[in-house]
């Protein structure tokens, strides 16, 4: 052992790294082990094709921190976009596509008054999303036992509801806040494909179709941050953001070790005192700060040992279904997409034609099969961004649903055939994607646990429902990022506010740890 | 022409109820009713020879006990009667049952899946806690949360002393059983999924949510949260069917003076100047009255009663979002004998209680996605009992009545109105899923009457026929039953009200939206309150 850390961070994902940089611009000696070759966790560029990159997991920004951005400098480091208002366009089994920007804009054929009702619905909504965001990036507010930072967060939060928003707003908050989305597009929308987009937006990377409660929650929370529901895309993909994030905290001294399994936390007299990688290192540190999800922290890493039962049966009884695959394709050229002009493939593209179509392919899911007309969402990011690949091009789909306990296991067979459902779906839309495959890779729920390390391939490090928000995140009494046991934090997703590339649970994890936190 | 002081449109048991507060306080009531018999979804029908047909509702439980004392519902003849046994018949020809004795209970357990032995004391002793938690809620009115009023500071403070009076930990559990499914809530005790399924229907009755939908662990929970003679949890019967407890409240309203006015349809809410003039019946006939409260659901009483513009828009717009969903059938049967199940041994007293068909939480949500599909469950979850086997009124002697509620049966088949042969078909399917598991069923039947949401909301006028006159999800609970703004029992213009189960605390035989609305109408007229709020646990 030749240098001295003050903490240490297991895991480099995004949010592993943003903790990292905000601990070593305090002046804090930080070590980052992160057991894959290139850091970022779920939010990574990587060649997977001879020549060709992909964002491996996490492909579009949605909840981007301007803050964490701007306290980084990440425009400073290499952080750019090549899109920063991302449109979506809808796939109709008729033919009659839609493409819808941020604020509502539509194009194609759909009625004045449906766009405007539209539109109205996304500004009530983005409205609830603004008024709740300041929430992502404070530790939980501790209702029990409130310090004074806890009592004028709940003044802020009460004085921005009722006055904010006013009696009314308020009213129809409390009343939409638990509901699904489908009720409630059902209440103000006519066009099944915007009620299909909605629905796609409330319940990607969830164990839920639109009809199940809790889905408004969902999408309310894809809609906070600084880009006000915009969809940015980073250049150079994903890994990008992760990059630009790992450059800021080298260049404030953190240290960041790749290829660095860690085996176990080391525990001594009831305290941590440093971890173990898989090839035996020993790294000591008075505190260690986990980017892995709970379950893994406390079961894996530490051992279930070393807390008591109630909290142990707590963090085994969160919910963490994964049903979301990646599908990326190597094409040679550009497949034709009936109806859909290279600038629309370049952004995001939903297949799904209506909102009773996604909750049938949420149905399956319930009984661990897999969809047989699964949601789609895809893009040809190498249109836009062609240092990604050599030559030709990629798709990069996520799809929608497949679980994670599939009956009868992920087989070869089983990955092959629902391969070869994703490929038939997409090319309902495009004849010739076929002829233009040159190769492809299906990551399952299972293999993006194996590769990124989230159990149940839950992108959230937990579902992101009301029982598992808040103070309840990932348990009570551990929602302020220490847990309960000394010098042991968790910065990941699985900690208050939850998943999505924000990096706010690594910055409040940060900030507890500065602050001298203890569960 | 006869003034009253209050006209109940509606004699259901939460009209009644109302209705008998209100008389007991000295006010010149009236209550009018479109059916020629009284009681709404809690009625005893005569409709075979010498059987009696609970033929809506069908066991007692949730019935405010501070009701039951203060009404002297003794005295006019509602006994009920706590009933033992039931079970979960397996498609391999096993079963498992309920005992009340907890020594046979963890046998029983143990049979089908000795790690599940603890989890099911466990289980029991979390439910209890979350009975006695929440029935202090029921009789009182919610508070609306945007409001300063000295009263609903007042509430909101006493519901947010509780909430902080649970600690962390008890906080937690208790938002997982008001909003996760009751699935994923039986997943962090039981292992055995047979043990997950004959707890799970209570989920899942009367609402439109599968148990693998969040928001059904509360569903379970307001099926739980009743008591009979102070056993928190426990199920009765009420002597001579349910229309026992129709016929008591009417007793105890008319013994204080109440009338009742049957065949007697309200075609209209009349109002004047924003207040509230009377009732239009359907012969035309008009009756006036300085108050008049409506028992119907919130999308008859604010889309039927009222002119759009007595309502307002935004009312009229909040009632037509109202979710109110008709999932559920019934089959009343008149049966010859006792129907053998050969699954159980000789003699089992199990068959006193209610039977389960549906083995497993899976056929339970497939059962479900037929619904949302607008068909009825091919494989349909069926809660059934015979309350002849302990109510010898109900059917001639050696002769039983049957009771088969059917979960689900959508309010129309694929968009389309019911037509007779499907109502046929439904029935089929349902007689067929018994016989499965009781060979000599279709010989001893005498009688059946097929209730689809067709029949439930043309009788007994809920809207899609749904029992609870309104979906028991967060959108619709609390201050937001039956929506913001008009959880406080009181209507859009002066002197309206509403006391059905479309208000706090919504559906089930409970009574307690009748009496919370009797309490905000003496409240208004500045009269003593004779309506009891929580008395605290027996």
């Amino acid at each position: 052992m030749t240098k001295a850390y003050d903490i240490i961070i297991a895991g480099g994902g995004h949010n592993g790294l943003v903790c990292a940089a905000y601990l070593a611009k305090a002046g804090k000696k930080v070590l980052v082990l992160e057991k894959n070759d290139i850091v970022g966790g779920a939010a990574i560029t990587k060649e997977v094709f001879p020549g060709k990159s992909v964002s491996l997991c996490a492909q579009f920004l949605h909840q981007f921190n301007t803050r964490i951005a701007d306290d980084l400098k990440l425009s400073e480091f290499g952080l750019e976009f090549i899109d920063t208002d991302c449109r979506t366009s809808l796939l109709s089994n008729d033919g009659r596509h839609l493409t819808v920007s941020f604020d509502g804009q539509v194009e194609g054929d759909v009625a004045e008054d449906e766009v405007k009702a539209f539109q109205i619905l996304i500004t009530r909504l983005q409205e609830f999303s603004e008024t709740l965001g300041f929430l992502a990036d404070i530790p939980p507010i501790d209702i029990f036992d409130p310090d004074m930072q806890d009592k004028l967060s709940a003044l802020k939060l009460g004085w921005k509801l009722r006055f904010g928003l006013g009696a009314e707003k308020m009213s129809d908050f409390l009343r939409i806040v638990g509901m699904n989305i489908y009720d409630l597009i059902n209440e103000e929308l006519e066009d099944d494909r915007l009620k299909a987009l909605l629905s796609v937006d409330s319940v990607l990377g969830t164990h839920a179709g639109p009809r199940s409660p809790g889905t408004i929650l969902t999408y309310l929370y894809r809609q906070i941050g600084g880009g006000k529901g915009r969809t940015l895309v980073p250049k150079g993909g994903m890994g990008a953001v992760s990059k630009a994030i790992a450059a800021s905290a080298q260049a404030k001294g953190a240290d960041i070790l790749t290829g660095m399994h860690v085996r176990e936390v080391l525990i001594d007299n009831c305290r941590v005192v440093g971890l173990r990688t898989s090839c035996g290192t020993v790294y000591n540190a008075p505190i260690v700060v986990s980017n892995a999800d709970p379950k893994t922290t406390v079961f894996d890493m530490v051992g279930s040992r070393h807390f008591e039962a109630d909290f142990v049966h707590r963090i085994n009884t969160i919910r963490m279904r994964g049903n979301s695959c990646k599908l990326h394709l190597s094409l040679n050229s550009i497949p034709e997409f009936s109806g859909l002009g290279s600038e629309a493939l370049a952004g995001r593209v939903v297949i799904a034609d209506s909102a009773d179509y996604v909750e049938n392919s949420f149905n399956p899911a319930k009984y661990n099969e897999w969809s047989s007309s699964p949601v789609i969402e895809f893009s040809i990011p190498t249109l836009n961004d062609p240092h990604l690949a050599e030559n030709g091009h990629v798709l990069s789909a996520t799809i929608q649903y497949a679980p994670y306990s599939l009956k009868g296991g992920w087989t070869d067979e089983a990955k092959e055939a629902f391969k070869n459902i994703c490929i038939d779906t997409l090319s309902r839309f495009a004849p010739s994607l076929k002829d233009s495959i040159e190769q492809s890779l299906l990551l399952t729920p299972v293999d993006l646990e194996n590769e990124i390390g989230m159990q149940g391939g839950n992108w959230h490090h937990g579902e992101f429902t009301l029982d598992q928000m808040l103070m309840m995140r990932p348990v009570p009494l551990a929602s302020r990022y220490a847990l309960p046991l000394d010098g042991l934090f968790l910065c990941g997703a699985g900690a208050h506010p939850g998943g999505g590339v924000m990096g706010s649970a690594g910055r409040n994890a940060a900030n507890a740890i500065l602050r001298g936190d203890k569960s | 022409m006869k003034s009253y002081d209050v006209i109940v449109i509606g004699a259901g048991h939460n009209g009644l109820t109302n209705a008998a507060f209100l008389a007991k306080a000295g006010l010149d009531v009236l209550v009018v009713e479109k059916n020629p018999h009284i009681g709404g979804a809690a009625v005893s029908r005569n409709l075979h020879k010498d059987w009696m047909y609970s033929n809506c509702s069908y066991v007692c439980s949730l019935f405010r006990p501070e009701i039951y004392r203060q009404l002297n519902l003794a005295k006019h003849g509602l006994q009920v009667i706590t009933y033992n046994g039931g079970f979960t018949l397996t498609q391999d020809g096993d079963y498992i049952g309920s005992y009340n004795d907890p020594e046979i209970m963890r046998r029983e357990i143990y049979r089908h899946s000795p790690v599940d032995v603890d989890a099911y004391d466990r289980f029991k002793t979390d439910i209890s806690k979350w009975c006695r938690f929440i029935r202090p809620m029921l009789l009182r009115t919610p508070p609306d949360p945007t409001s300063f009023k000295f009263r609903d500071l007042d509430e909101l403070r006493f519901l947010a002393r509780k909430f902080l009076d649970l600690g962390p930990r008890d906080l937690h559990d208790f938002m997982k059983f008001f909003t996760i499914s009751v699935a994923d809530y039986l997943d962090q005790y039981f292992t055995s999924d047979l043990i997950k399924a004959h707890k799970a229907g209570s989920g899942i009755i009367g609402t439109g949510l599968g148990p693998m939908s969040p928001g059904s662990a509360y569903v379970m929970l307001h099926h739980y949260m009743g008591d009979v003679d102070g056993s928190v949890g426990a199920w009765g019967f009420a002597r001579g069917g349910m229309g026992a407890v129709s016929n008591a409240l009417a007793g105890a309203l008319q013994e204080h003076g109440g009338e009742i006015r049957t065949n007697a349809g309200v075609e209209q809410i009349t109002v004047k100047n924003g207040t509230v003039t009377g009732v239009v019946l359907d012969s035309g006939e008009e009756i006036s009255a300085k108050r008049v409260v409506s028992n119907l659901d919130a999308k008859r009483t604010f889309l039927g009663l009222m002119d759009p513009k007595d309502a307002g828009e935004k009312v009229v717009k909040a009632a037509k979002n109202f979710k109110i969903r008709g999932s559920s059938g019934k089959l009343n049967i008149a049966l010859n004998g006792i129907p053998e199940f050969p699954a159980l041994p000789k003699g089992s007293d199990l068959i006193q209680g209610d039977f389960h068909i549906i083995d497993s939480l899976e056929r339970m949500e497939r059962a479900y996605d037929d619904w949302k599909a607008g068909r009825w469950s091919k494989d349909p979850y069926v809660d059934a009992l015979m309350p002849s086997l302990t109510d010898p009124t109900m059917a001639p002697e050696g002769k039983h009545f049957l009771s088969v509620f059917v979960q689900y049966c959508p309010p129309k088949v694929e968009g389309k109105d019911w037509t007779d042969d499907q109502v046929q078909a439904f029935g089929d399917t349902v007689i067929n899923q018994l016989a499965k598991y009781s060979p000599n069923l279709k010989d001893l039947i005498e009688h059946v009457e097929i209730r689809t949401p067709r029949e439930i909301e043309s009788e007994v006028g809920l809207t899609e026929g749904n029992i609870f006159q309104g979906e028991l999800t967060l959108d619709q609970l609390l201050f937001n039953r039956p929506f913001p703004g008009y959880a406080q029992y009181r209507g859009p213009v002066q002197g309206m009200y509403m006391c059905g189960s479309a208000t706090h605390p919504g559906g089930g035989v409970m009574a307690a939206p009748g009496a919370n609305a009797a309490r905000e109408i003496l409240m208004d007229l500045k009269l003593g309150n004779t309506v009891p709020e929580d008395e605290g646990d027996d």
